[in-house]
């Protein structure tokens, strides 16, 4: 049977007719706005309740608010949305479930950890290329007190985060994909994508996910390199989610002794989120939110000004849950790496 | 000696378990640390101040006429009390952040640990959130403390029996 010519070596695709970004929403808290990138979110709020009972109504509410302000730019209405491509961290997705019913749009539930973001946004941009829809969009949350509260301690109780943990964002992002352009569509495409194995090297210390991460995100970026024959120089720029800063380091050192430099290219978005000295965040931000807000606020931004070009945007997800971590397992990884080109 | 392995170990080892091993060695090197040596001089000073406060509430309730034993209680209620209430305001995790296990083990971090799960839990209801999740913290702490205290409890009446104390 003949290949199709969309498929590239062992994980990658490049789209027949590559989605365009017909609009995108970024929405955050406090901690995120007082940050380095505060200024790109579209939204903001002081409340770490978002005028909601609970953290996690708090973070359904930020997904509603999300999809409304992407849908908002994109000038479109729910209805006119084919599929919705969504998930969170929160046990069985509830934030994504609650957080998006207004909506009435046809969804996927996916769970890739703090992946999330290419997750959805790669089975976005396939139902669109692959004939399936006109319009597509793909969103995701977290929020730092429901992700303490689900795989850590109450919040007030009393204890020191070693240096290699991150700080769960608060925020939601969405984007909307369309198979044709709309009037306020932005210069930016899906070009494609690059989809992850879960990597396991055998990590135990929940507390440093960017270790755990790390060789998944490599394999990604690897995989990505090798399977389109492209040199890292390629992109502009190639930025993971959230390995904080003792992944970055760790990833640089596999591709480094893999024949591939990054160094020019690469960015985190967990690193980029804090300013961790003033902020207290230890080795960065992390969540589904953290690549999230990054990609809809800051990193679209700067492709639609075209100070960037190209770009290989690589969430990253740490695969445990309390009970894998409690009963002794090890901290698998994923990566999903989407291919954000401007046209 | 700890095992010093570079990362082309780690990707060039074929065998999965020695890889897992070799990058694990690896991901140590690279992870800083906090000096053990500060963290116990926070602890020193933080864990000292909270129990000389204690002193001084024994003290002056042993000066307002009562006994040992119920002015050690009160001196209990007192303390239990004050990191309740520094719970609360949220203060308290600032104060464990910086004195580590100077908050931990005195009374106050017992009373900590109970709180800040009531104040997480009490969204999920009074029994299946409170009622449920008061004791995740602190309830290993009561069931091996009081098994501890039953063990040693045996020792003690087996010593008894056979006339050794």
């Amino acid at each position: 049977m003949a290949q199709s010519s969309k498929i590239y070596g062992k994980q990658s695709i490049l789209f027949e007719n590559p989605p365009y970004v017909l609009g995108c929403g970024s929405i955050a808290g406090k901690k995120e706005a007082e940050g380095p990138l505060g200024s790109y979110f579209d939204l903001t709020n002081d409340d770490p309740l978002f005028s909601k009972k609970t953290w996690e109504e708090a973070e359904s509410e930020l997904q509603r608010l999300a999809c409304d302000m992407a849908l908002k730019k994109a000038g479109l209405e729910s209805k006119e949305i084919r599929y919705l491509f969504g998930g969170d961290l929160l046990g069985q997705l509830i934030a994504t479930s609650f957080g998006i019913i207004s909506l009435e749009i046809p969804m996927f539930g996916v769970y890739g950890a703090c992946s999330t973001m290419g997750e959805s946004l790669s089975l976005a941009a396939m139902a669109i290329d692959g004939g399936f829809a006109e319009k597509t969009m793909a969103v995701t949350s977290s929020h730092f007190a429901g992700a303490e509260k689900q795989f850590r301690f109450p919040l007030e109780y009393g204890s020191q985060r070693p240096y290699s943990t991150t700080w769960t964002v608060t925020g939601s992002g969405a984007t909307i994909l369309g198979k044709t352009k709309t009037k306020n569509a932005l210069d930016i495409v899906v070009k494609g994508i690059t989809t992850g194995k879960v990597v396991d090297y055998g990590v135990k210390d929940s507390m440093n996910m960017g270790a755990c991460m790390a060789p998944a995100a490599a394999d990604v970026i690897y995989a990505n390199l090798k399977d389109l024959d492209r040199k890292p120089e390629y992109y502009d720029r190639i930025i993971t989610g959230d390995l904080g800063v003792i992944g970055k380091e760790i990833t640089i050192d596999i591709l480094r002794e893999k024949g591939y430099d990054i160094t020019e290219q690469y960015m985190d978005c967990g690193i980029e989120i804090f300013n961790p000295e003033e902020q207290d965040t230890h080795s960065g931000g992390s969540g589904c939110g953290c690549s999230a807000i990054t990609l809809n606020g800051y990193v679209m931004e700067m492709l639609r000004r075209k100070e960037w070009n190209r770009v290989l945007f690589i969430p990253t997800g740490a695969l445990l849950s309390p009970t894998s971590y409690n009963e002794g397992h090890s901290v698998p990884g994923i990566a999903h790496g989407v291919i954000l080109e401007t046209v | 000696m700890a095992n010093k392995s570079s990362i082309g170990d780690v990707i060039n080892e074929k065998d999965s378990t020695l890889r897992d091993k070799k990058y694990n060695d690896y991901v140590k090197q690279v992870t800083p640390k906090f000096s053990c040596f500060r963290n116990c001089i926070n602890a020193f000073i933080v864990g000292g101040i909270i129990c000389t406060i204690g002193q001084v509430f024994f003290n002056l309730f042993m000066n307002f006429g009562l006994g040992e034993e119920t002015a050690a209680a009160y001196n209990i209620i007192v303390l239990i009390l004050i990191s309740i209430i520094l719970t609360c305001l949220n203060i308290y995790p600032t104060l464990a952040k910086f004195g580590g296990a100077g908050t931990v083990v005195p009374i106050t971090g017992f009373a900590n640990g109970v709180v800040s799960p009531a104040l997480e839990y009490k969204t999920e209801g009074q029994v299946f959130g409170i009622g449920c999740k008061l004791f995740i913290i602190a309830g290993p702490v009561i069931l091996y403390g009081v098994f501890s205290a039953w063990v040693l409890g045996l020792i003690y009446w087996i010593l008894k029996v056979l006339h050794w104390v």
